[in-house]
């Protein structure tokens, strides 16, 4: 190209402005990566002091600390800030920082959309939680804002509410068209689709799914807006509309929602686990297939949400079968993770602890959403604590042990420090069985009868919840000292290599640790 | 894979976060308005919000794009960035088709479920019980509650102003693509002859919408507020109308451009993205006068 | 401070006391009382073995690797990576697995669907937050309220046996005859299940859900709301009484004989202090979950009554709020749901209540006029 292409370069080459206008105007993967991840672990400490708030409540029977709608806020937005700023941002975050590193490009496609993206996801939540201190209160609906609770019997917020989500959808739709323009146009030369890392390949199905399913979201929240403030009908059988219709488009989005926050996850332990068993990943490309096969059957599953709201028999029985069939890409996916640490080297740093916990716990997940799968019995388990138990299993061990596995795998990248083992497997221990501790009584509570959402509850069910929340509290409370390791980390301790994991690959362990500022100007060769 | 040039990383910039603010004032805007009428508060400041915010995305968006204009005139962008462009264009135009999809699915639940249920129809036909008197038809000008929701006399049929629309928006869908094959030969002339019939026939459409509308709420009493049928022909028909105006403004955009030389006959991406845009608004709208008007 | 840790202490343990004392540690799922409920706790637990069985073997091989292929110890990695014989057959078997299992599922489902040939019909409208039933062959029905006090609720008075599990009036239904339930609701959605009859069904307000359930031991069954339907969401239990037939027939003729008394009560002239008293009554059953006992509300959704412009102003206003409500809003429409007598001696209790001296009084007759000449 000309030589203006040429100086444009050259000025790439030296580092990160100074001040505060690095992070508001940079176009940096690293720097978006970095900012990312630093907001959804805000986002996670705030939501988790929610669900500090939930689980004080329901220590024991009676109300203790909260009344009834102050509760139903909480539960709302612990939910909301839970999936929209904490796993779905802390998934994006990886994404920049490593999908560049992993494909051997000089940025993300769209260096100035992927900072409009991440700057979108603050303006929203500050919209969110302004709404805490609006007349009438937060959105208490649940995150699942079913109408007409959430339309005719909604608070005033509502609508603030409602253009916050539109904000967020903005960004993921924005974040996932980025992804996918850059894994299919800046893949170093030689890097052909199957030779791509699995992060990559769950990220491309995963930003897929978003652009799939946000806009259906945006469609929802539209018609709900519709219905309070310009009369309209959608969800109110009087004018001719259905509330149930609220349900089908919500989780429409909904289900594929729920993969968009494991798949990543997915691709993540595939590179730790192999990594750290010295030995490749098993079954490669039908790893991939898997991945293929969980999204697309993730859209004509949405109704198992809905098995108790009167959907004709043979809607039941279509998504009973289509749900129950799931179970075979992700045993799929389970049976060759183990296939890979069979007969490997193993060793168990702090990544591959939370991995290889990510398989157990994730996979007890799918054993209850298996059960759940079952129509006749969800007649029993639906809206109890024994669905509490089960997303909070997949997505607890599941998303958000895959995001420290993947953080601890790539610290020593980031910032070119070895994290402080000790420390973390300490974080593990504690997180591990703080977390067992929270979410296994809570199958027993459902099975028991307890339905969810509900601040206060009969008195057979307060043993289990004391020690739910005992372990609630124990799991908060660590998650602080990953704050410590992870400040540590920044700030020093014993320099890391390029590769400081000897089992692992990939094109990120071939630049310097930590990573310069700018990587791959010129694109490696695959071979 | 053979071209590996470099590819264009922009430096700091200050449109996204000008964009995020102006989006953010914008919207907690628009909220507010609605809030506060709701409510039967005064509603100034929430306008006043709201035009500040306007100005500044109004701002942002003349810089941002007049950035990547600037800098693709000046050549940094390499073909594989100009890829970049295609893949990003094509996949947000499949997540507006998935928006309307939203939209669809309801029309679709309602008339095939919803509506026959309350009338005593099928698996819910029960739920008759709780509507003496409810006729289930398509479309739908009696309500299950007349009272919440006063039905609308009759609603519009489709060989009328909707046929004449349809004409002009597929007319128009040639005539963009006439302008393209001229500009791919270099015609200037050409390329504004046509690229202006496209974008009389666009206006020529949302005119005659407007009058539909009009006559809607003025004659036959069809209103957001007169139940499903409604409902849903206004949000769909309404959601459309807003696209062929954001196209619109694209178009007029693309010919300012084509009268400026912006564009030459092998790169002319900024052109063809309006296009395709084009064509997108212009294939729902089959839909629409498919599912909303005819059947 | 020792003094302090001390009241800690025994703080604690008095509130702990009474949980310990009914340690219950319940962990699965019920086989309750009819058929479709046995049948669903066979499903229940033959897909619960079918995961333990899968998960003890993958885990069993999971942990051997753990423990005997360490680095640690010394373990060269193999380098394996792929077969295809092993993919295809973890593919092909754990779809044979879940072909099996939907059989009975299947046919469980069906059965759960068919509500033909009912014996008793019984409509079940959700409100916010109580549950109404009709007896549709019957002609008469009823509400069913939470019946633990507030102050066991906010812990003021030890918690009861059936602490927020009961109700003033009970579901009473007949042993072994098959109950259609027809479920609806007036404002949002609402849930009502019975864990033990293996029922659980989305009351949608516009619509009417059918399910159906045969008991076959008399007994009393708990249940709750399972659809968060708002604030009170966790205070609407649901009870049902089954009963043999005998006593079923003895109780619906009673039901019966009260409507008919409770009509015409409405003929009969009221004094200002009988409509005062039991406006109180139905005032804290009916009204005070939102506007609370004493009349404050809990703005914005829900306004206070006490000395608000409705309920000392006039009377014509306050009577139509009451009987139609407010569209839009949470304050629903009374009229269908309580009796002339309730109406009357409800509008009387606010209107003379918690300084809301108006001295006004209104007679059952009098809404009685008024609903009829609507």
């Amino acid at each position: 190209m000309s030589a203006v292409a040429d100086t444009h370069t050259q000025e790439h080459h030296h580092g990160p402005a100074k001040g505060i206008s690095r992070w508001l105007l940079t176009t940096n993967h690293k720097d978006i990566g970095t900012m990312y991840l630093v907001f959804s672990f805000a986002m996670f400490l705030l939501g988790g002091c929610m669900a500090m708030v939930i689980r004080a409540e329901l220590f024991q029977p009676g109300l203790q600390i909260v009344q009834p709608e102050f509760f139903n806020q909480m539960t709302t937005m612990h939910g909301l800030i839970m999936v929209f700023g904490a796993v779905m941002p802390a998934f994006v975050g990886l994404a920049n920082w490593m999908l560049p590193l992993m494909i051997g490009a000089p940025d993300m496609a769209l260096p100035r959309m992927n900072n409009w993206s991440f700057w979108l996801l603050p303006c929203a939540f500050l919209i969110l939680v302004s709404t805490l201190f609006m007349e009438g209160g937060a959105p208490n609906f649940g995150w699942t804002f079913y109408a007409p609770l959430s339309t005719t019997y909604g608070p005033p917020s509502t609508t603030f509410f409602i253009f916050a989500v539109h904000i967020m959808g903005i960004s993921s739709i924005m974040g996932a068209i980025n992804v996918i323009a850059t894994i299919l146009n800046l893949r170093a030369p030689g890097m052909t689709l199957m030779k791509m890392p699995l992060f990559v390949w769950t990220w491309l199905i995963t930003a897929f799914l978003l652009i799939a399913v946000m806009p259906v979201l945006a469609g929802v929240v539209t018609m709900m807006l519709m219905d309070i403030n310009f009369g309209t009908s959608f969800f109110d059988a009087s004018g001719g509309g259905d509330p149930v219709l609220f349900q089908h488009v919500f989780w429409f989005f909904g289900h594929p929602e729920v993969y968009i926050m494991i798949l990543p996850a997915f691709g993540a332990v595939s590179h730790i686990i192999p990594a750290f068993s010295r030995k490749p990943l098993f079954g490669y490309a039908s790893m991939v297939y898997a991945v293929g096969a969980i999204a697309l059957l993730s859209f004509i599953v949405w109704a198992h949400h809905m098995f108790t709201v009167g959907v004709p028999l043979a809607g039941q029985l279509f998504f009973m079968y289509a749900t129950m069939l799931i179970a075979v890409p992700t045993g799929v996916k389970v049976f060759n993770w183990v296939a890979t640490m069979f007969r490997g080297s193993l060793s168990f740093e702090a990544p591959m602890l939370f991995a290889v916990a990510f398989v157990i716990l994730f996979t007890i997940g799918g054993f209850s959403g298996l059960m759940l799968a079952i129509a006749p019995s969800d007649f029993q388990y639906h809206d109890t604590y024994f669905v509490v138990a089960h997303f909070h299993y997949v997505l607890v061990p599941g998303a958000i042990f895959g995001i420290f596995a993947s953080a601890y795998f790539w610290l020593p990248k980031w910032t070119g420090h070895m994290y402080d083992e000790t420390l973390a497997k300490t974080h593990f221990w504690l997180s591990f069985i703080g977390m067992n501790l929270a979410f296994f009584p809570m199958h027993f509570l459902g099975l028991a009868g307890m339905p969810r959402r509900i601040p206060d509850y009969a008195l057979q069910f307060a043993d289990f919840n004391m020690v739910s929340s005992v372990g609630a509290f124990m799991f908060g409370a660590t998650q602080l000292l990953f704050l410590f390791i992870v400040v540590k980390c920044v700030r020093g301790g014993k320099a890391a290599e390029a590769k400081p994991w000897d089992g692992a690959e990939g094109l990120e362990w071939t630049v310097p640790s930590p990573a310069p500022y700018h990587t791959f100007a010129t694109p490696p060769e695959v071979k | 894979m053979a071209d590996h040039q470099t590819y264009y990383v922009p430096e700091q910039s200050k449109w996204p976060i000008i964009a995020t603010v102006g989006l953010g004032v914008t919207l907690y805007g628009v909220a507010s308005i609605m809030v506060k009428s709701g409510q039967g508060e005064s509603t100034t400041g929430a306008w006043v919000m709201f035009f500040i915010g306007a100005l500044i995305m109004a701002y942002m968006l003349f810089g941002w794009f007049g950035n990547v204009i600037r800098e693709s005139r000046e050549g940094l962008y390499s073909p594989q960035m100009d890829r970049s462009f295609r893949w990003g264009m094509s996949w947000f135009i499949f997540s507006e088709v998935m928006f309307f999809a939203a939209f669809f699915g309801a029309l679709f639940y309602v008339r095939m479920f919803a509506v026959p249920w309350l009338g005593g129809e099928g698996d819910r036909g029960s739920s008759a019980m709780l509507w003496d008197g409810f006729q289930a038809t398509w479309p739908l000008i009696n309500n299950p509650n007349p009272e919440a929701y006063p039905a609308p006399e009759s609603v519009i049929g489709p060989w009328g102003l909707p046929l004449v629309n349809t004409i002009l928006l597929v007319t128009s869908s040639f005539t963009i693509t006439v302008a393209h094959h001229a500009l791919k030969a270099g015609n200037r002339q050409k390329i504004k002859i046509w690229m202006i019939a496209t974008i009389v026939l666009a206006l020529g459409f949302l005119i005659l919408q407007a009058e539909e509308y009009m006559h809607a709420y003025q004659e036959l009493n069809l209103t957001l507020q007169s139940g499903i049928y409604g409902s849903t022909f206004f949000m769909l028909t309404g959601f459309h109308g807003a696209h062929v105006t954001l196209g619109t403004l694209m178009l007029v955009i693309m010919l300012i451009r084509v009268i400026k030389g912006h564009f030459t006959a092998d790169h002319h991406f900024g052109f063809e993205a309006a296009a395709w845009y084009w064509h997108f608004v212009d294939v729902v709208w089959l839909g629409l006068f498919i599912f909303v008007y005819i059947l | 401070m020792r003094v302090h840790a001390k009241r800690a202490g025994a703080l604690v343990g008095g509130l702990m006391l009474p949980t310990l004392s009914m340690a219950d540690w319940t962990v699965n799922m019920t086989p309750g009382v009819t058929g479709t409920s046995n049948e669903i706790f066979s499903l229940h637990m033959t897909i619960l073995w079918i995961c333990v069985v899968i998960g003890v073997v993958v885990f069993g091989v999971m942990f051997w690797s753990i423990f005997a292929h360490r680095k640690s110890q010394g373990h060269k990695p193999a380098n394996f990576h792929e077969n295809t014989v092993v993919e295809i057959l973890w593919t092909i078997i754990p779809f044979v697995i879940l072909v099996v299992m939907a059989i009975p599922a299947t046919a469980t489902l069906v059965d759960m669907y068919d509500t033909s040939e009912a014996d008793v019909d019984i409509k079940i409208t959700g409100y916010q937050w109580k549950w109404q039933y009709e007896y549709l062959d019957e002609e008469f029905g009823y509400f069913s309220n939470l019946a633990t006090p507030p102050d066991q609720i906010n812990n003021r008075q030890n918690k009861g046996e059936n602490y927020l599990l009961e109700v003033d009036n009970p579901l009473i239904v007949p042993v072994g005859k098959k109950i259609r339930l027809l479920l609806t609701a007036n404002d949002v959605i609402h849930s009502w299940w019975v864990p033990d009859f293996g029922v659980k069904k989305d009351a949608i307000p516009g619509f009417i859900n059918e399910a159906w359930t045969r008991v076959d031991e008399p007994g009393i069954y708990r249940g709750q709301c399972t659809e968060l339907c708002g604030k009170n969401h966790g205070f609407m239990p649901v009870v049902v009484k089954a009963v043999p037939e005998a006593e079923y027939n003895t109780w619906v003729a009673e039901q019966k004989a009260a409507a008919e008394k409770e009509r015409e009560l409405t003929q009969k002239d009221w004094t200002m202090a009988e409509l005062m008293a039991r406006g109180e009554k139905s005032y804290q059953t009916n009204c005070a979950a939102c506007h609370q006992p004493d009349g404050s509300g809990a703005p914005p959704a829900f306004p206070a009554l006490k000395g608000s412009p409705i309920a000392t102003g006039d009377m014509a206003a306050h009577i139509d709020i009451v009987v139609h409500g407010k569209s839009g809003t949470a304050m629903q429409a009374f009229g269908g749901q309580l009796s002339e007598v309730d109406l009357a001696a409800i509008i009387t209790f606010e209107r003379n209540a918690w300084g809301n001296n108006t001295g006004d009084m209104v007679t059952p007759k009098q809404i009685f006029d008024y609903k009829n000449q609507q």
